[in-house]
């Protein structure tokens, strides 16, 4: 219908043009949506207080010199400047917590897949119990102080009696009081830990896996199944595979308990501590607050840089 | 004739269940060869063990006698089993100063108001970002994601003060209410809700339901999946806690922090604490069990678009 030379329909057409600019308003937009405000409302209010709040706080509590009892006073990058040249055991912290990161973070990330991947074959309960078993040690809760009792130092270790029986060690070894155990020691008891959400998400994420693909592909000349993982396999669960690397690069990032329930806090020669133990004794045991949210800092950028370079490179499998 | 198809292939099924699994005829596998089956099952084999081992060492621990405990040289397996060390753990709880029954109680309240407020509010703020259009929605996902990527460490000092200046310490609020906004959850939420289809949810709005209802009546019973795993994610993150950080009321303080003062006892107390560790470890363990194929189902959703 060719309207325009009507002027009645010229009118409508212009209040209807006057209507559709008052739609795009954003008051109208917010008005418009305001169940969905008030949905979103209870849920966002309390995740700003706990988690948007702290950590802006966090970054301007950085700059300050704050016990909790006074308040707090700025002072400049002095916190960093003290953090970075002057605190040797930070250097020694930061120092281990990137050794977790690039030995358990890919590790435990590839330890996922290839579990899930294997267990993936599996039919039933047989495929129900080899999933528990793998990802049973992430939610036992400290049940991990269960490895106190294998790295006992003395001879009624079980890891020191299998050993001695062997005739592989002469003498006991304490394993979380030598400083060149505790590392590699602490890495074994967090991979052991680590097959967690990620995990969980790559069994799911397998499945989803249309089967038609394989069949396609077995025809266009796939011989093995490791050209299957690789070409079909893999780009068919990116999106989980993205979900893992953040769950897997945060965890790896955050040991803490581990070395304080294994190794103690702080450890022979700080062998065993981490940014985080670093950041709890700054925090709630010598209550320099301003400082310790410098450390905090410095964790969450490098949780976040990390997540944010992973994803950039992950996004590129299969292109 | 699919039909006819379909009732053959379950007639097939039940007649396979009827023989036992190594008769069962091969189902025939693309791109499977014996020596990397080998070869994969070697590897889940050793690993599995490594796995394993701690846990069966948790079991058998809790049912070892107090002389099995200290022998030397050790021995993974228990011999004569029995209950002794739970009887210890009884005794134990009944001569503690505050009622055992009231640290039940506390974890009742703290991971069950927990789970129940987290689950509900998680869900409501998960439907519109999964299932309407309005401004600000992408910054708030975004947010969302964005605290996935940094642990709970890095808030915990100002959390500590949030919850001092809103007067909720030494209250079952200062674990609880942090709780309720835990961002994974709203995230696999939306991602679960996303698959419910647009149609159902525009018949029922022809219908004249509010969008209140729609989210308690059609949204929500077709989420079932996803807020079991919730409350199960919850559970587990909520289990551990011992809530020294905030409760200072012995009265106040849950099950998990009792256990570890039994377990810190020291070699008098070994037999109660290896039954302690087996409790920490069981429950959250048998709460999976039950609920693992929704859990499996929710998390097939969990995938990360750009």
């Amino acid at each position: 219908m060719s309207g325009t030379s009507d002027p009645g329909s010229a009118a409508v057409s212009k209040e209807a043009a006057q209507i559709a600019a008052k739609q795009k308003t954003l008051r109208y937009q917010i008005k418009k949506n305001k169940t969905c405000y008030a949905m979103l409302a209870p849920f966002f209010i309390l995740f700003f207080l706990f988690t948007v709040l702290p950590v802006v706080m966090s970054v301007v509590l950085s700059f300050t010199y704050f016990n909790m009892l006074e308040m707090p006073t700025f002072n400049g990058w002095n916190n960093y400047i003290k953090l970075f040249l002057e605190d040797d055991i930070f250097m020694i912290a930061l120092k281990n917590t990137l050794i977790f990161a690039v030995v358990t973070g890919p590790i435990s990330y590839l330890l996922c897949l290839l579990f899930a991947w294997i267990i993936n074959d599996f039919k039933g309960s047989l495929r129900t119990f080899l999933t528990l078993i793998f990802y049973a040690p992430s939610i036992c809760g400290n049940a991990y102080m269960v490895w106190n009792l294998i790295l006992t130092g003395d001879r009624y270790g079980y890891l020191n009696g299998i050993l001695l029986r062997m005739g592989i060690i002469d003498e006991a070894i304490s394993w979380l009081k030598t400083e060149k155990y505790v590392l590699p020691v602490l890495i074994v008891v967090q991979l052991w830990l680590s097959l967690g959400t990620g995990f969980l998400s790559f069994i799911a994420g397998l499945q989803t896996v249309d089967k038609n693909l394989y069949e396609a592909a077995a025809l266009d000349g796939i011989k093995n199944r490791w050209q299957e993982l690789w070409y079909v396999t893999l780009p068919a669960m990116k999106p989980q595979l993205m979900f893992g690397a953040v769950m897997q690069i945060t965890q790896s990032f955050a040991v803490a308990d581990i070395s304080i329930q294994l190794a103690g806090n702080p450890s022979v020669n700080y062998a065993g501590a981490t940014v985080v133990t670093h950041l709890l004794d700054y925090g709630s045991t010598r209550f320099e607050m301003g400082y310790a949210s410098a450390i905090a800092t410095v964790l969450f950028l490098m949780m976040v840089g990390t997540n944010k370079l992973v994803q950039r490179l992950l996004r590129r499998v299969g292109e | 004739m699919s039909r006819a198809k379909t009732s053959e292939e379950a007639a097939l099924k039940k007649n396979l269940r009827k023989i036992p699994f190594w008769k069962r005829p091969k189902e025939k596998k693309l791109n499977r060869s014996v020596a990397g089956n080998s070869l994969l099952f070697v590897i889940m084999a050793i690993c599995g063990v490594f796995m394993a081992l701690p846990l069966v060492m948790i079991i058998n621990n809790a049912l070892k006698p107090l002389d099995e405990l200290f022998q030397y040289p050790p021995k993974i397996f228990v011999r004569n089993p029995s209950l002794d060390n739970f009887i210890d753990l009884f005794v134990i709880m009944n001569d503690s100063w505050v009622p055992f029954s009231r640290y039940i109680l506390n974890t009742i309240i703290i991971t069950g108001g927990g789970m129940v407020g987290h689950v509900l509010l998680a869900s409501l703020a998960a439907y519109p970002l999964a299932k309407h259009n309005f401004p600000g929605k992408n910054i708030l996902f975004s947010a969302v994601v964005l605290s996935m990527m940094f642990s709970w460490q890095v808030t915990q000092i100002p959390q500590y003060l949030i919850i001092s200046w809103l007067h909720i310490n030494n209250t079952y609020a200062a674990l609880i209410l942090p709780a309720f906004a835990y961002g994974m959850g709203l995230y696999l939420m939306k991602q679960f809700m996303e698959q419910i289809p647009d149609a159902l949810l525009e018949s029922a709005r022809l219908d004249g339901a509010s969008e209140w209802r729609i989210f308690w009546s059609i949204v929500m019973p077709n989420v079932k999946p996803a807020w079991l795993t919730l409350a199960i994610f919850q559970f587990q993150q909520m289990w551990g806690n011992t809530g020294s950080l905030f409760l200072r009321n012995e009265e106040l303080k849950p099950l998990q922090y009792a256990l570890q003062q039994i377990s810190a006892g020291g070699t008098a107390r070994a037999g109660a604490a290896a039954a302690v560790t087996f409790i920490i470890a069981i429950v959250p363990i048998s709460f999976f069990l039950i609920c693992q194929s929704n859990v499996l189902e929710t998390m097939t959703t969990s995938g990360m678009k750009e």
